[in-house]
């Protein structure tokens, strides 16, 4: 097992922690200074959760493969009833299920 | 600090930890193919903890990128935690600035969306159910890098067992539990359609932010729910 530090390497982590962090408490530096939140920017900030979240996955439904959308449909119907344990548990067996039995 | 507080945290952050412990894994066998050490790799895990700008950290390191381009690629990747500590800002004002430290450097993507659900069903954010359930999914994370780090090389072909579907279909169920949220549908849509375009004409990891901001602005255009905004 390598457990070697390269000088360089470590640096450069150390510095993406400290750009990462600064992401991490940005928002909050700036929030900070209204006393009081102007509701536009109260309606910008309760926008906040779908309007990112649906950035992480929309990609990946558009280029991936049949098999990826697929799973992703299955993944978004069982959602809408079910917890997400069990969204993604659905949305990996029809990839699989696509890739392995289908040859999607 | 109260009990229950801390074991509904725990337990649901576990549930997280369960779902994110195959890209940590991910990150340790591919950190380890592109020349970091096992160290290097559980050091990324614990300092930057951010699991989508660690793999683009191991991609450019692996090309032997200029060290100043790495950092400015994984601070773009993670500039959406802007929005989300503007956001979480809101709910954790009781929190003293020792815990908002803590709380902003735990800040990812499930334990926003997991404040903001909880926070919207009228629950006030206390810091034992968000330590407990940030720790849930921190500690497992650096203890499956450091495996994927050392074992991971008998993994094999991560398609082969569809891990590349995972990540898309957690966000996408974590998405649509904020479906009932007033403005969910012109938000979501606008962003979904932005990132897409964004992806095709400029590139990854852009997307994420040029999506978002059309999301949020679409979100800050909506008419007001409230009444007293009748005038506009």
């Amino acid at each position: 097992m390598d457990l070697s530090l390269e000088p360089t390497i470590v640096w450069i982590v150390l510095a993406a922690a400290v750009a990462t962090f600064a992401t991490r408490i940005g928002g909050y530096v700036l929030i900070a200074r209204f006393r009081a939140i102007p509701p536009r920017v109260e309606a910008a900030l309760n926008a906040v959760p779908a309007a990112v979240l649906t950035t992480l996955f929309a990609p990946a439904f558009f280029t991936g493969g049949l098999e990826i959308k697929l799973a992703m449909i299955a993944g978004l119907l069982v959602s809408l009833r079910y917890p997400g344990l069990i969204a993604i548990v659905a949305g990996w067996a029809t990839a699989m299920i696509a890739r392995h039995v289908f040859g999607l | 600090m109260s009990r229950g507080e801390m074991a509904e945290g725990l337990r649901g952050g576990m549930i997280v930890a369960l779902s994110t412990a195959p890209f940590a894994v991910l990150f340790g066998a591919l950190a380890v193919d592109n020349g970091i050490s096992v160290a290097e790799a559980t050091l990324m895990s614990t300092t930057i903890y951010a699991g989508a700008s660690q793999l683009v950290g191991i991609e450019l390191f692996g090309n032997h990128v200029a060290p100043w381009l790495i950092v400015l690629s994984i601070f773009a990747v993670n500039f959406r935690h802007l929005l989300y500590s503007a956001a979480v800002t809101r709910f954790i004002p009781h929190f003293t600035l020792g815990q908002k430290l803590v709380a902003f450097f735990l800040l990812i993507d499930p334990q926003f969306a997991e404040t903001a659900r909880r926070a919207e069903a009228g629950k006030t954010i206390t810091f034992a159910w968000y330590v407990a359930f940030a720790l849930a999914i921190y500690i497992p994370w650096i203890i499956f890098s450091t495996l994927g780090a050392a074992f991971g090389s008998l993994i094999g072909d991560p398609q082969v067992w569809a891990i590349d579907v995972l990540l898309p279909v957690y966000f996408l169920g974590i998405t649509i539990g904020f479906r009932r949220k007033p403005g969910f549908y012109p938000v979501a849509i606008a962003a979904f359609v932005a990132s897409i375009a964004a992806y095709v004409l400029v590139g990854s990891p852009w997307h994420v932010s040029i999506g978002a901001a059309f999301g949020v602005l679409v979100g800050a255009l909506l008419p007001l729910p409230a009444p007293a905004e009748a005038s506009h």
